[in-house]
């Protein structure tokens, strides 16, 4: 059943090209989606490790200036009287670059951190975000500073037979959007399903009886982080090639908090729930565009957020997967085969 | 009566927290396919000895070694992988996940397959699931629990919950189980059960250390009995020595008693 909604709801979005022609509508999805492939790397960490990266978005930017440089180029002086000059290369390239050098820095960070967990992972995050702003604002040579890379080419890709074809319209970039979260979506999916996913959240529950049993900490929850960073990098990119505009505010604090609030109202911990939350608070600046003035519009994220968590605490789809299909789970007349959310899922694995 | 092959060897361990001596020079080994009882007064530092086995906690001094292996300095999951696996007593299942979720974490040694061919699905990936997802439901029935597999573990009763707990040290095959007073809080009936249940386990092949309070218990299952007091070893041997010897009655009833 999980997998027929899921094929569903692809259905559906792939859809959506062929009946909505309004431009402001389409590129509104087209950063939505972007940002849901980042919600959805925060998810894994976050819903499946339970460690809080509140410096997510630190990933999403190095994702995005790498790929913009390396399609760009640069000339830029490094520490040790270094100099690097590179020549632009493709922008699938710097898609793939940026996912290995986000995951890198994932390797990095969950190194540092993950030896004393919980609220250090959260500093150390927080810390690291900033110090990447930073180091964009200030190393004007490479980054151009606050001046902004401008210019980033949009993404071409080699089809066998049919030549190259690059990104350039919305249309286009609709649809990269889609298969680059979809194949996010199955990798995470798959990822939580094996037996890491299972050492995962023994770890969050009970670590110490997880460890007994031979689970290794520092790599298990190490190998999410860089899995959950490499896929931020990924969409950094999208969105660095898409609004073929970037400058150090991408690593502003304020788009972590919307990741977080994402993951959290949609249900973290639940595959679906970052793309539930992702589409409402991507798609509430739209609606609400027209009727509040900016400011006004975090006082009305606020609202929406504290008015669904108060309904469904446990964010919008494990609440309500709870609510169809786990019903009698707690009565204890029950049949011996209660139902479980989980169990449909690893039916579907 | 021949001595089988030393799996577990103690020597010379001490603990100390700062000026408080919880174990002083403990010497004691464990030989393959035994049922060896770890008993002693509360604070004894019987749960000590089991944290400092499986690696949970350093020695101050002393060393520890699992058939050859020294266990100085590895992790606690190092020391699961050779075999040597645990339970609590109080921590013993992960409460929020199904019974039969349980036996599938406590199976990770079992379930070990490259992360590229977990992500992609490959068939070994696939079949290496298909088998785990048998071996659980084995497990599951092996301890009794079948029709509470898919129950959260957390809305269990407390011995049942304690099944849980062996099961999950069960899934990760272990060649030699400890287990920390594992009939603690169960019934007259349900600690019989489990008596024999350790002895299947035992019959298995399976090693095994016990710490336990239950005398009675102690007593019908142990090949071997090491008696701890105030940190040292006071005593050891059969159980109908132990029970017989005066410095262990005094230990456990103080001066005075004559017979336990």
């Amino acid at each position: 059943m999980r997998t027929g909604i899921a094929i569903l709801t692809v259905v559906a979005f792939a859809s959506v090209p062929l009946w909505l022609r309004d431009p402001y509508l389409m590129n509104a999805l087209i950063t939505t989606g972007i940002f849901i492939i980042g919600a959805m790397s925060l998810n894994l960490l976050l819903g499946f490790t339970g460690q809080l990266s509140l410096g997510h978005i630190a990933f999403f930017g190095i994702g995005a200036y790498v790929s913009a440089l390396t399609s760009l180029g640069f000339d830029a002086g490094m520490p040790f009287g270094f100099r690097i000059v590179h020549e632009p290369w493709p922008p699938i390239v710097g898609f793939v670059l940026a996912i290995v050098i986000a995951g890198f820095c994932g390797y990095l960070v969950g190194l540092l951190s993950f030896r004393v967990r919980g609220a250090y992972f959260v500093i150390v995050t927080i810390s690291f975000a900033e110090v990447v702003r930073l180091v964009a604002l200030n190393w004007v040579e490479l980054t151009q500073g606050p001046l902004a890379l401008t210019n980033i080419p949009s993404i071409t890709i080699g089809l066998p037979g049919l030549g190259d074809l690059t990104l350039r319209t919305k249309l286009q970039n609709y649809y990269l959007v889609l298969a680059v979260a979809v194949v996010a979506y199955v990798l995470i999916s798959r990822l939580v399903h094996s037996h890491f996913g299972r050492a995962m959240r023994g770890l969050m529950e009970n670590e110490t009886l997880a460890v007994s049993v031979g689970i290794d900490v520092t790599k298990t929850l190490t190998l999410a982080a860089v899995i959950s960073a490499g896929i931020a990098g990924a969409a950094g990119s999208l969105y660095a090639h898409y609004i073929r505009i970037i400058d150090p505010e991408v690593f502003a604090f304020i788009n972590t908090v919307t990741m977080v609030i994402m993951v959290i109202t949609g249900g973290k911990g639940s595959l679906a729930g970052p793309v539930v939350g992702g589409m409402i608070f991507g798609l509430l600046p739209v609606f609400l565009r027209p009727i509040m003035a900016p400011e006004a519009q975090w006082i009305a994220y606020g609202g929406v957020l504290i008015v669904i968590l108060f309904v469904l605490p446990r964010g919008i789809v494990p609440s309500l997967a709870q609510r169809f299909t786990w019903r009698g789970s707690r009565a204890e007349t029950v049949a011996p085969v209660a139902f479980s959310k989980r169990d449909a899922a690893k039916e579907h694995a | 009566m021949t001595a089988p092959a030393i799996a577990l060897k103690v020597e010379q361990v001490a603990v100390r927290f700062g000026g408080l001596v919880a174990l002083s020079d403990m010497n004691f080994t464990v030989g393959e396919g035994e049922i060896v009882s770890l008993i002693g007064p509360n604070g004894a530092g019987k749960t000590t000895a089991f944290n400092v086995v499986t690696g949970f906690l350093e020695p101050t001094h002393g060393a520890v070694s699992y058939r050859g292996t020294a266990l100085n300095g590895l992790k606690p999951h190092q020391i699961a992988d050779l075999g040597l696996i645990r339970t609590f007593q109080r921590t013993s299942v992960f409460r929020n996940d199904t019974v039969y979720d349980n036996l599938l974490v406590g199976l990770h040694r079992q379930g070990r397959v490259s992360l590229l061919e977990a992500i992609l699905g490959l068939p070994r990936a696939r079949s290496s699931q298909r088998r785990l997802k048998e071996r659980a439901s084995e497990l599951v029935e092996w301890v009794g629990l079948e029709r509470r597999a898919h129950d959260l573990a957390g809305s269990l009763s407390y011995g049942e919950q304690r099944l849980v707990g062996v099961a999950l040290a069960l899934a990760a095959e272990p060649s030699m189980l400890l287990l920390d007073e594992p009939v603690s809080g169960m019934n007259a009936s349900e600690t019989h059960t489990f008596v024999q249940l350790i002895r299947n386990i035992r019959n298995r092949g399976v090693t095994i250390l016990l710490v336990e309070h239950d005398m009675p218990m102690v007593m019908s299952v142990s090949d071997r009995i090491v008696v701890l007091n105030y940190g040292r070893i006071i005593a050891e041997g059969q159980p109908d020595e132990i029970r017989n010897n005066p410095v262990v009655i005094e230990a456990y009833l103080g001066q005075g008693a004559t017979r336990a």
